[in-house]
């Protein structure tokens, strides 16, 4: 029996760096002018995976990313660094899921590779930081949940032991397989590209990168069947489609307010003697320091 | 209409950890608002004591799951038994703290009770609304309103249509105010076997280390906190300095505690602390939303920045134009020549 390790990675906008043409005059966000990245803790969670299988002959990886098709792109990186084989969910019919129908979503990918040891994944992604995708995917595939994994400590084919990162401390926990691992930014920095892996994944394609190359793929697919990296749509995952986009998300978007501050009387002041003495005199005389 | 309920979490020491009473205070003017019961759960061991830490706060209905398998924390077997009490109780309103344990449980409850779940609220409301496409229309949901997408949107997000409506937030965003020191409410004791299964508890722990809390930013009258524009750790070490010298606590904001010049237990923001002092000196700090959401409530804000156009100078009572490392020597200096 081989000992199967799925991630779930997510490609987001890179919300660390925004700049002032992030949003559009509407109101709305223009994720145009977003860099779109592999989810940074999702990295972390791909580095947990592969140390598994560093620990376990025959172990293979195998990277679920659910998005739009350029979503792709983290795959590939995933497989440069490591991963054995990756599949995209994608479809019209998600857009607009809410963390429990991307969770519902997820959890019938998931169960498409069964039998599964492991199922890990990053905390939280930058875009939402809701941390609920991970614990809602467990709870519908009735796992067991360690969330905030910090580090392996040991893995074997029937358990596994992980520290966990807690707000004022740390917890060493102890789980039968299969589980699922949720990864904290703390655990260690994923490996980088590896050149052979470069090499040997640089052509890896969906089916839908596939209809639109020019060059034909059909005899490296057939020799090299790692390189296809499968879609999986709604029909494929036989969803109801009443779980699933906003039709199946009970959260709804009531609002959206660009943020507008108040403006506040201020006085401004500059880093003259004069004038930080006079602040530090008014601060002293009116108590608020001192 | 159905009850508020408030999940409340033990800390280490045996006590109703501050978020939880933070919550139920909210709670309270919810459920009085809906015209409706504040009803809380208490998960541990050895913890009837709890009911006299949480009645004050106005609940009308305790429930209290007591076992000695039940503390410390572990996910499955307080999920169990929440998920089966709400299965029971068909609450209107949920809140839990969004703390490691809060953001471990909210999301799998959530996920049994197919119902939503907005994390790390800033503010909540009760509100009505009207379905756009169909003119349906709804009365006294809860608005969850929390920043979103990086902080330069602020989202409120409703559940029309699924209860409970369920909400986390952090710690020091909801203010604690006692109800009535003499409100007594209901003991119900939970027969815990009732929800539990055996396989709740395959997961073991081996080893705890926690701490006891070392920092207590939230309650600090005054704050210094650093950005990502202080720029080294020298100049940040002049922000201890200053608060040495002033009495007062370090704080940081996110992009300072990324960057390395902070720890994370220094973060003041949405994913941070939330604080309110009397005085709070941003230093090199632009200010996006998340920051703000985690001080804007400070009496007094000071804002040091080279740039005259960042966002925090417009919440700022007082703006000083000029470097960091210029200026805290200065304030330092004055500070120590002229106070007694």
């Amino acid at each position: 029996m081989t000992f199967r390790i799925v991630v779930l990675a997510k490609q987001v906008p890179d919300t660390r760096n925004v700049g002032k043409d992030a949003m559009k005059a509407d109101g709305t966000v223009n994720r145009a002018a977003l860099p779109a990245i592999f989810n940074p803790e999702d990295l972390n969670a791909l580095e947990m995976a592969l140390r598994m299988k560093d620990n376990i002959a025959g172990a293979e990886v195998i990277v679920v990313s659910m998005g739009p098709g350029r979503a792709a792109e983290i795959i590939r990186e995933a497989m440069y660094r490591g991963a054995d084989r990756g599949y995209l969910v994608t479809d019209r019919k998600f857009a607009g899921s809410d963390t429990l129908a991307t969770s519902y979503a997820l959890s019938l990918a998931v169960k498409k590779l069964e039998p599964y040891q492991i199922l890990i994944a990053g905390r939280q992604a930058i875009d939402g930081d809701t941390a609920q995708v991970g614990p809602q995917t467990a709870e519908k595939l009735g796992l067991p949940q360690i969330t905030y994994a910090e580090e392996l400590l040991s893995i074997d084919k029937q358990n596994v032991i992980i520290r966990r990162r807690l707000e004022r401390g740390v917890e060493t926990v102890k789980s039968p397989l299969p589980v699922c691992i949720t990864v904290h930014g703390s655990a260690p920095a994923c490996r980088p590209r590896n050149a052979k892996l470069v090499m040997k994944y640089k052509h890896a394609r969906t089916t839908t990168e596939l209809q639109e190359e020019t060059r034909d793929y059909t005899e490296l697919l057939h020799e090299r069947p790692w390189l296809h990296i499968q879609e999986w749509s709604v029909e494929d995952l036989k969803a109801e489609t009443d779980k699933l986009g906003l039709a199946g998300s009970p959260t709804k978007v009531k609002k959206i307010d660009n943020v507008v501050l108040q403006h506040k009387e201020s006085k401004v002041l500059t880093a003259s003697d004069n004038d930080i003495d006079w602040l530090m005199k008014e601060l002293i005389s009116s108590h608020i320091i001192g | 209409m159905n009850n508020v309920f408030v999940y409340c979490e033990i800390s280490e020491e045996g006590h109703v950890a501050e978020v939880s009473l933070e919550l139920l205070s909210k709670g309270r003017k919810l459920a009085h608002e809906l015209g409706v019961k504040l009803e809380a759960i208490a998960i541990g061991s050895k913890i009837q004591h709890v009911s006299q830490e949480i009645f004050p706060f106005g609940v009308d209905v305790l429930h209290i799951a007591d076992d000695s398998r039940l503390s410390p924390y572990r996910t499955l077997p307080h999920a169990s038994i929440v998920i089966g009490l709400f299965q029971e109780k068909q609450p209107e309103i949920v809140l839990f703290g969004a703390t490691s344990i809060g953001r471990d449980l909210a999301p799998r409850v959530a996920s049994a009770l197919r119902c939503g779940l907005t994390a790390d609220c800033t503010a909540l409301e009760i509100g009505d609304h009207t379905e756009p496409k169909t003119g349906k229309e709804y009365k006294n949901l809860l608005y969850q309103i929390r920043p979103a997408f990086g902080g330069n949107i602020i989202a409120t997000i409703i559940n029309p249509d699924t209860r409970p409506q369920m909400a986390t937030v952090r710690e020091g965003v909801m203010k604690k105010e006692i109800f009535s020191p003499d409100y007594i409410g209901v003991v119900e004791k939970l027969d815990v076997n009732a929800y539990l299964k055996e396989t709740d508890f395959v997961v073991e722990i081996l080893e705890r280390h926690i701490e006891p809390q070392k920092l207590n930013i939230k309650n600090a009258q005054i704050i210094v906190a650093g950005g990502y524009g202080v720029g080294t750790p020298e100049n940040f070490k002049l922000l201890y300095e200053l608060a040495d010298v002033i009495g007062a606590q370090v704080g940081a904001s996110r992009a300072a505690v990324d960057a390395g010049l902070a720890d994370h237990e220094r973060q003041i923001g949405q994913t941070g602390v939330t604080v309110r002092p009397k005085l709070y000196i941003a230093c090199g700090i632009s200010g996006a939303v998340q920051h703000r959401a985690g001080m804007d409530q400070s009496a007094q804000i000071i804002s040091i920045n080279k740039d005259p156009n960042a966002p925090i100078n417009q919440i700022a009572d007082y703006v000083i134009i000029g470097d960091v490392a210029e200026v805290l020597p200065k304030m330092i200096k004055y500070y120590k020549q002229n106070s007694k």
